[in-house]
């Protein structure tokens, strides 16, 4: 299963970090797999980090797309 | 739970109409086949209705991507026989409810089997330390995207009565063997964004670059998938073969290298049995030798006789290669439904048949 789910870190000790998966869900999270700075979002998978998230190209991504669209 | 930002855009659906209509202008007038190989990309496909926003000639079909789909009924015959034992199995919800040879975990526990589901490995870990006495398992099932919290776990020292029944698939594999199903004509590759934010966009090199097959890593918003389309439709109407990435804030060209060297410390690659696939050369993990102290299949003897993938009727092994519909199973929607499953296709939420039933249900 692919699932996996953004959260945003707002506390790390070692290998665990309190993440926020947003409406006040909070879970600790193994970590261990990446190198997340606080405030930086995550994505979760069964427990476990396994990306940080790179805000900025997805903001990216969707200009791409709004520049590909306007000359439709 | 509230999503990023970022999130909330590629659910947009007027963003969605600007790419249908996109969509629409580059599709060919022939036809096309798309396939993805991931549970999850279904999920999305099926839940917001994306087949119904592309042209008719733009067909997109669901693959062996889901982990508990695949697995040979073999494996979990050997859970049910541990947990019949009196070992303690720990496992991912959908599994338990998995035909298996002759029935499922659940019906294994229902005779008294301890099998208890965990949201990760972590859980079972957690459970094993609290419960000394007693011998815990983990199945350890899943493709690239779960194989490294299994080796973390492994490699964090786990407690003796803890050991792993080791399930792991490997994805790209299934997607080579699915370029040689004979009848089955793909026009390009959706990869699996989480899959690949641990293996990296060049995982997939070989497809354009050897099979001449467009490949987009795409991610699990439904205007994720709509830009990979858009995406694929582009290469094929410039006529050359590439490898590109729709979801690059969560997939790197390298991928996860850090997990990546934890799978390589952890397991090594053998070939692998893929339940109604039959056996995929280098699409399987097992534990390497230094950690056989954890492999529940040396630490038990375990006995299983005369395993049997399908049932009789059941084409579950041309469903997860997209050569059928799954209305096109005579079992499905008749004996064959979520709540008495005669394949694994219709168990897990990823599975094709069960995501294709939901659809129907709602139409209704």
């Amino acid at each position: 299963m692919c699932l996996a789910i953004p959260a945003k870190v707002i506390e790390i000790h070692g290998n665990t970090a309190k993440v926020d998966f947003g409406e006040g869900v909070l879970r600790d999270v193994n970590v261990m797999l990446v190198n997340p700075r606080l405030g930086e979002y995550v994505l979760v998978h069964a427990g476990y980090a396994i990306q940080v998230i790179d805000r900025k190209a997805a903001e990216e991504t969707l200009r791409l797309w709004e520049e590909i669209l306007k000359y439709e | 739970m509230a999503p990023m930002e970022e999130q909330l855009k590629f659910r947009d659906p007027t963003l969605a109409k600007k790419v249908a209509d996109h969509i629409e202008s580059l599709a060919p007038s022939y036809n096309v086949k798309f396939c993805h190989v991931c549970g999850t990309h279904e999920w999305t496909i099926t839940h917001h209705g994306l087949r119904a926003l592309i042209p008719k000639t733009v067909e997109v079909i669901a693959g062996p991507g889901c982990p508990v789909c695949i697995l040979p009924a073999a494996d979990i015959d050997e859970a049910i026989f541990l947990a019949l034992e009196g070992v303690t199995i720990a496992t991912y919800g959908d599994v338990i409810r998995v035909p298996a040879s002759n029935t499922s975990l659940q019906g294994a526990k229902a005779s008294g089997g301890d099998v208890r589901i965990v949201y990760g490995v972590g859980d079972a870990v957690e459970m094993a330390k609290k419960e000394p006495n007693r011998d815990f398992v983990f199945f350890a099932i899943g493709f690239e995207t779960t194989a490294p919290s299994t080796a973390v776990e492994v490699l964090n020292k786990p407690p003796e009565n803890l050991s792993f029944l080791v399930s792991h698939r490997l994805i790209p594999p299934a997607m080579e063997l699915l370029l040689g199903v004979e009848g089955l004509q793909i026009s390009g590759f959706i990869a699996p964004g989480h899959v690949s934010t641990i293996i990296g966009v060049k995982a997939y090199e070989m497809f354009p670059k050897v099979y001449h097959m467009p490949t987009v890593v795409a991610g699990f918003e439904p205007l994720d998938v709509l830009f990979a389309i858009s995406m694929l439709l582009k290469q094929i109407g410039d006529g050359k073969a590439r490898l590109e990435n729709e979801y690059p804030h969560c997939v790197r060209w390298d991928g996860n290298v850090k997990a990546q060297q934890l799978i390589e410390k952890v397991f090594k690659v053998v070939d692998g049995r893929w339940r109604g696939l039959g056996t995929i050369p280098s699409s399987a993990l097992v534990l390497r030798e230094e950690f056989a102290v954890y492999d529940a299949r040396k630490k038990y003897d375990i006995k299983i006789e005369g395993s049997r993938d399908l049932l009789p009727g059941c084409l579950c092994h041309l469903v997860i290669v997209g050569k059928i519909n799954p209305s096109e199973c005579p079992l499905f929607m008749k004996t064959c439904t979520p709540q008495t499953p005669k394949g694994a296709c219709m168990v897990s939420n990823e599975g094709t048949c069960s995501r294709i039933w939901a659809k129907h249900k709602i139409t209704e």
